[in-house]
């Protein structure tokens, strides 16, 4: 059974079409890939699964149910977790802090638990600090897990937001930009992370990248929009070599050309090291 | 020397209403980047809900009887005054603000004042303008330290507040609720996809600060013997230019700022002259404004370009 579907789903902001009626289906246990030119309103399809936004047509259904207009937390609690393209940590709290907090939804022990320091309390805690710690080690930032979230370097703050996004035990994982500001280093170990959560966590994985060395390495299947609408989907082979997804992301140049310029292209400016939000 | 350890005694003790006040203001401010005008309104109701509290407890028949209030009484006191305020706190954020969430910053601001002036009004209505004296909920006892003179008043002021910050600490620092205020007031869009409702998590925040200002209401009564409906506007300026001294948004600063604001006006009172108190407080303002508008503990923002 499909795990997330969207259904002609439409989001208009003001007189823009930012999304423009994309259909898609993600089946469990894959690693889907969103890509396109920038402003093709990938950010906005996560926005619209996630609830930040209330689409304005269609239906976003995630396991059999029909979650089109819920409220973030609610989305959140049902199975999806996300990250963000711009990062978004709880800067001033420790790594592990970060981390913790995402078990908000699932915690069993009360004020008044905490206030007479019961064993709820301290079952709760352990059982939530092992779980972090478990995280963090995956991600390779348990020895930084006493440090501000801010202090951390902008590789790991992203692996800091994928780790804090699988505190909540989603089903789905919608990853926006997870390569953004890596190196290629940093961008490899992050495709081995990637196959990990799907391979030995289980999770379905959702992708928005512009490092097409990760999306093509990782993803199984891709699907790609421009202004708002779907130009094509299938697996990375055929969208490597797919003319109007080569034509998006190049304009009207020859075809001949555009292989060539392929990699420099498929790394737009943009990517670079941003400083992390103030 | 006697003088000015009695001084210091007398502004930590207005300080720490100071602070209790503050917090409330910081708090708002952290999860909502609002300054809640009507908080000194919150902290005027408080007063007046101990004040009806003990009177309906019979404090006035104990008095002439020459009894003293018991202590669990002045508690429930306490507690009724909280209670009352943190219902208030919460029903201004979700008529006043909640609807205003996705509104320009100015908007909520405008309505926070108008807010005030409205509570400040019924306050009139309600309570009417002339002031009260305020019920002997604590009996003074002095005791003479070598010409410096403490009252238990005094003492019990400070330790009420104290026992309240260091609750709000534990609070903050070491619960779920904390744990999601915390995570609202660094990143709301954040927080709420991590499986936080940052309606209730804000509802709560307001009624935590509103309970502080209640419990800073009644201290103020027992310190300044009278209340009034307008109580709440120098106070609750003074508290938010406490609030603006240690870094607004910043907890721990908002308890310092309390009571250094307390502390510079006895100091003035004491040694410069009893007119000057007031201004002080607000040269303070202007001088942190000029020279470190963060605030003492507030954290320098770079902005991002």
């Amino acid at each position: 059974m499909t795990l997330l579907a969207l259904s002609a789903v439409e989001k208009v902001f003001g007189g823009l079409r930012a999304i423009g009626g994309v259909s898609l289906a993600v089946e469990p246990g894959q690693i889907f890939g969103l890509i396109g030119p920038n402003g093709a309103g990938k950010t906005t399809i996560f926005n619209v699964v996630t609830g930040v936004y209330r689409p304005d047509g269609g239906r976003v259904t995630f396991d059999g149910e029909d979650i089109s207009g819920w409220l973030p937390a609610k989305v959140a609690a049902r199975g999806i977790a996300r990250t963000f393209q711009n990062i978004r940590l709880f800067r001033s709290m420790t790594v592990e802090q970060n981390v913790m907090v995402a078990g908000f939804r699932i915690h069993k022990a009360g004020l008044l638990s905490a206030i007479v320091r019961n064993r709820r309390y301290h079952d709760d805690e352990r059982e939530f600090s092992r779980r972090a710690a478990e995280l963090l080690d995956i991600f390779k930032l348990r020895e930084l897990a006493g440090e501000p979230a801010a202090s951390l370097p902008y590789g790991s703050q992203r692996r800091l937001e994928i780790a804090r996004a699988l505190m909540l035990s989603p089903k789905l994982l919608l990853l926006d930009e997870p390569a953004a500001g890596m190196n290629s280093q940093e961008a490899r170990a992050l495709v081995e992370q990637i196959r990990f959560l799907r391979d030995e966590l289980g999770l379905t994985v959702v992708l928005v990248e512009h490092n097409m060395s990760v999306v093509m390495s990782v993803c199984e299947q891709i699907h790609v929009v421009d202004h708002g609408e779907t130009i094509a989907e299938g697996p990375p082979e055929q969208i490597r070599e797919h003319p109007k997804v080569l034509a998006a992301y190049l304009g009207e140049e020859s075809e001949a050309q555009a292989v060539k310029d392929y990699e420099a292209v498929s790394r737009p400016s943009h990517e670079r090291p941003e400083e992390p939000d103030a | 020397m006697s003088q000015f350890i009695q001084q210091v005694i007398n502004g930590l003790s207005l300080g720490s209403i100071y602070a209790l006040i503050a917090l409330g203001y910081t708090m708002v401010y952290g999860v909502l980047k609002l300054i809640n005008f009507a908080h000194s309104e919150v902290f005027m109701v408080g007063a007046y809900s101990g004040f009806y509290a003990a009177t309906f407890l019979g404090i006035d028949a104990l008095d002439q009887s020459g009894q003293s209030f018991p202590l669990y009484l002045a508690l429930v006191v306490l507690i009724v005054a909280m209670l009352v305020s943190a219902t208030l706190g919460m029903t201004i954020e979700r008529l006043a603000y909640r609807p205003l969430r996705n509104a320009p910053r100015l908007t909520p601001l405008i309505t926070a004042i108008g807010m005030s002036l409205l509570l400040q009004n019924l306050g009139m209505l309600i309570f009417t303008p002339n002031p009260r004296r305020y019920p002997p909920i604590l009996r003074e006892v002095r005791f003479d330290f070598g010409g410096v003179i403490v009252t238990n008043i005094k003492l019990t002021i400070f330790a009420v507040a104290m026992a309240l910050m260091v609750g709000l600490w534990f609070l903050v620092n070491r619960t779920w609720t904390g744990r999601a205020m915390r995570a609202v007031s660094m990143n709301l869009d954040a927080a709420r996809l991590m499986g936080i409702d940052p309606d209730r998590t804000i509802g709560k925040t307001f009624a935590i600060g509103s309970a502080l200002a209640a419990a800073g209401g009644i201290l103020f009564g027992l310190d300044q013997i009278t209340i009034n409906p307008t109580m709440g506007t120098l106070t609750g300026l003074k508290a938010f230019v406490a609030a603006v001294l240690g870094g607004i948004g910043n907890i721990p600063g908002a308890a310092l700022g309390g009571l250094l604001i307390g502390l510079s006006e006895q100091l003035v009172a004491g040694y410069i002259s009893p007119d000057y108190r007031d201004a002080i407080t607000f040269l303070i303002l202007i001088v942190i404004l000029i020279l470190r508008p963060e605030g003492i503990l507030g954290v320098v923002r770079q902005e991002k370009v």
